[in-house]
């Protein structure tokens, strides 16, 4: 689960991490408010899930406060595009109101899994401000990576070696190796996936701050953090992906013209190449779990046809333990239910298949039966294109 | 022979008393699997379903004579499940829970590790986790601990390996249809940090007299699978066809399975295809291909030929 810069800060504050002070605001008037409060000279940062905020407008400073409530005018409301939000972009809804601070140096500080070693690691670079894959990409050598036992922590000597990676010195030096072992801890109690900081800021006064904070969050780990769960914001994501998760469907939302019910992540995978393969590009990701019973099924054709771009349906269930019978049961009650606009085809496998097929072939539904996937895969891809 | 799992593996289930746990509990058993009891904290002493419940791993080891557990504990406390297995003693640990907090795992590996290492110090065997969110492992006619279908699988000398669930099953299901058998199945799961990795597998198939040729299935994120071409063309003799789901997954999006994320351009399938593929695997793009493509250069080699005459 992906937050906000604002609540990853405030996140991060509860574990001693030093931030700019910041407000969050909805109106320009707040705006106004927030930056006087600050000490007039602030900047406004636009507060959607992506990164390139500020190279695509979202990020700027304001010499007063009420320059602070201009800016957030022209930003509420404005959709914002970077080249990680897709050519749509974002509705900035919230805006950050921070105090401005006298930069010497922006470095680059973050912490993720690495799963070769099963074990969290810190990376740590001067080149602050770009994006760590791109260093990564330019210059390896240029990233200082300690791995780090989750269950010991950041020992001093690691924060150290960050910080002498990072070139610092005297008082900054020794504020580095706090904020590390501070921002160690953070990521391992909040559960977090990613915690970024970049850019890591020294101001020219010597203390070290996280100007910038990006956190991701396990979501298999939120049931122990009602917190963190709660700082969803379902306007980040794609509405009829919401409305999937409400039913246990794990959809994901593509730009294609072929819908797809699976069961089992893994299949619902290949199911999409091979539909790409037979020539037809997909319209989602989505596993259905893996017992396929009607309500389920109904779920599952109630989101697919919800996307308009949808002009045909594969199933593709391959049953295991359950029996084919029963699937097929399933699937036509749900299609009698629903009415279906579109062609369906249906690949099932698994115990009593032949049973299952009958049971399809019986209905009088438009369902168009397969054998195998490649098959389906043809069949599906002509109906979606008229043929 | 087969790899870990045989007619003498002696299964108890973690979490019997529910839901998943009884019904796979009985399901192995009518396979033919050795399921010699189950834990539950509180309910030992019990029987459920003619099963024997004891209150602690040791406790089943001990009375029941386990060496291997399924696991069906909910994700809260898998990774405790987990710990006490392996603390036990017990050999083989299939943990079939999904949705494990990535913390928790990363606890469990390290205690693992640590108990491993002062187990083979002392002489005793080591412990192997294969999962979590994993469909668990199959040797046809002989054991089936875990969640597949039974029915699908054919004895013979193929050997299967894989990071999805239904994926494996159609593995199984196109090689069972040309009449192709499998020595064993592994599911290795989906989740970013699984007990048992590609090289585990490829090295025990490899071992293995009984299988002739393997069947790895990978998809997006991690570095697993470039990790196991290396090895593959340093180590593996015997013929190895690979398939890898999401080849048009979107960067950025965790597609089902917790591991299965291209993230900051890593992890691709084309990547992962491009390393099989120098490492001398033979890669097939549509998931449909595997069972033709495995008979094919199965029967290139002597034993194939012979199989298939």
């Amino acid at each position: 689960m992906k937050v906000h810069e604002y609540q990853a800060k405030e996140l991060l504050r509860r574990y001693g991490v030093p931030t700019p002070r910041g407000i969050v605001v909805e109106s320009p008037e707040e705006a106004r408010n927030a930056a006087t409060e600050l000490g007039g000279r602030v900047v406004v940062k636009a507060q959607i899930h992506a990164g390139g905020r500020g190279k695509g407008g979202g990020v700027k400073l304001a010499k007063s406060p009420d320059e602070a409530a201009e800016l957030t005018k022209s930003m509420l409301g404005m959709t914002l595009v970077t080249h990680q939000t897709g050519p749509e972009g974002r509705l900035v809804r919230k805006v950050l109101i921070e105090e401005a601070l006298n930069i010497d140096k922006e470095l680059y500080l973050g912490i993720t899994l690495d799963r070769r070693i099963g074990m969290p690691v810190l990376m740590a670079s001067s080149q602050g401000g770009m994006e760590i894959e791109e260093v990564a990409a330019r210059d390896p050598h240029a990233i200082r990576r300690e791995p780090i036992d989750a269950v010991l922590g950041v020992q001093p000597f690691q924060a150290r070696s960050v910080a002498y990676a990072l070139g610092l010195t005297g008082d900054a030096f020794k504020k580095c190796v706090d904020f590390v072992g501070k921002l160690m801890r953070a990521y391992v109690e909040t559960d977090a996936a990613l915690a970024e900081i970049n850019p890591l800021l020294v101001t020219k006064e010597g203390d070290v701050l996280a100007l910038d904070a990006k956190m991701n969050f396990d979501d298999n780990a939120l049931f122990r953090h009602k917190d963190i769960a709660a700082m969803r914001d379902l306007h980040e994501e794609d509405p009829l992906e919401v409305e999937a998760s409400k039913f246990g469907l794990n959809y994901i939302k593509l730009d294609g013209t072929v819908g797809c019910m699976v069961n089992g992540a893994g299949l619902a995978m290949g199911t999409m190449d091979i539909i790409k393969l037979a020539g037809g590009e997909p319209a989602n990701f989505l596993d259905v779990g893996g017992g396929a019973s009607a309500e389920q099924v109904k779920n599952a054709f109630r989101i697919i046809l919800s996307d308009k771009n949808v002009k045909a349906i594969l199933i593709n269930i391959f049953g295991g333990i359950m029996r084919g019978d029963r699937i097929a049961e399933g699937v036509v009650s749900a299609s009698r239910e629903i009415g279906l606009p579109v062609p369906v085809v249906v690949r099932l496998e698994g115990t009593n298949v032949e049973l299952g097929k009958q049971i399809l072939k019986d209905s009088g539904l438009p369902l168009i039966t397969a054998d195998g996937m490649w098959d389906a895969a043809q069949k599906v891809v002509a109906a979606a294109q008229g043929r | 022979m087969a790899i870990w799992a045989d007619k003498n593996t002696r299964v108890i289930v973690q979490g019997i008393t529910g839901r998943e746990g009884t019904f796979h509990a009985i399901q192995c058993r009518d396979y033919g699997t050795q399921v010699v009891g189950g834990v539950t904290p509180g309910k030992g002493g019990t029987t459920h379903e003619g099963f024997d419940v004891f209150n602690t791993v040791r406790e089943a080891r001990e009375k029941a004579g386990a060496n291997c557990s399924l696991i069906f504990v909910p994700p809260p406390f898998a990774a405790d499940a987990i710990m006490e297995s392996a603390d036990a003693g017990l050999e083989l640990i299939i943990c079939i829970t999904e949705g494990i907090p990535v913390n928790d795992m990363v606890k469990a590996h390290d205690f693992l590790k640590k108990n491993n290492a002062r187990r083979v110090a002392e002489g005793r065997s080591p412990s192997r986790l294969i999962g979590p969110n994993c469909p668990g492992i199959m040797t046809p006619g002989q054991a089936k601990i875990g969640i597949m279908p039974g029915h699908i699988h054919r004895e013979g000398p193929i050997g299967i390996v894989s990071r999805s669930g239904t994926l494996t099953y159609e593995a199984v299901g196109q090689l069972s249809s040309r009449g192709i058998g499998q020595s064993t199945a592994v599911g290795i799961g989906g989740d970013p940090l699984p007990g048992t990795n590609f090289i585990d597998c490829l090295a025990a198939f490899q071992a293995d007299p009984a299988t002739e040729a393997i069947i790895m299935i990978g998809e997006i994120g991690g570095s697993a699978e470039e990790d196991a071409a290396a090895f593959v063309k340093a180590n593996v003799t015997k013929p190895v066809v690979a398939f890898i789901a999401g080849q048009t997954a979107p960067p950025g999006r965790r597609m089902g399975h917790a591991g299965a994320i291209i993230s900051g351009g890593q992890g691709t399938a084309a990547e992962k295809m491009a390393a099989l593929t120098a490492a001398g695997i033979h890669v097939v793009k549509a998931p449909s291909d595997m069972g033709a493509k495995l008979e094919e250069v199965w029967a290139g080699t002597a034993r194939g030929a012979k199989g298939r005459a």
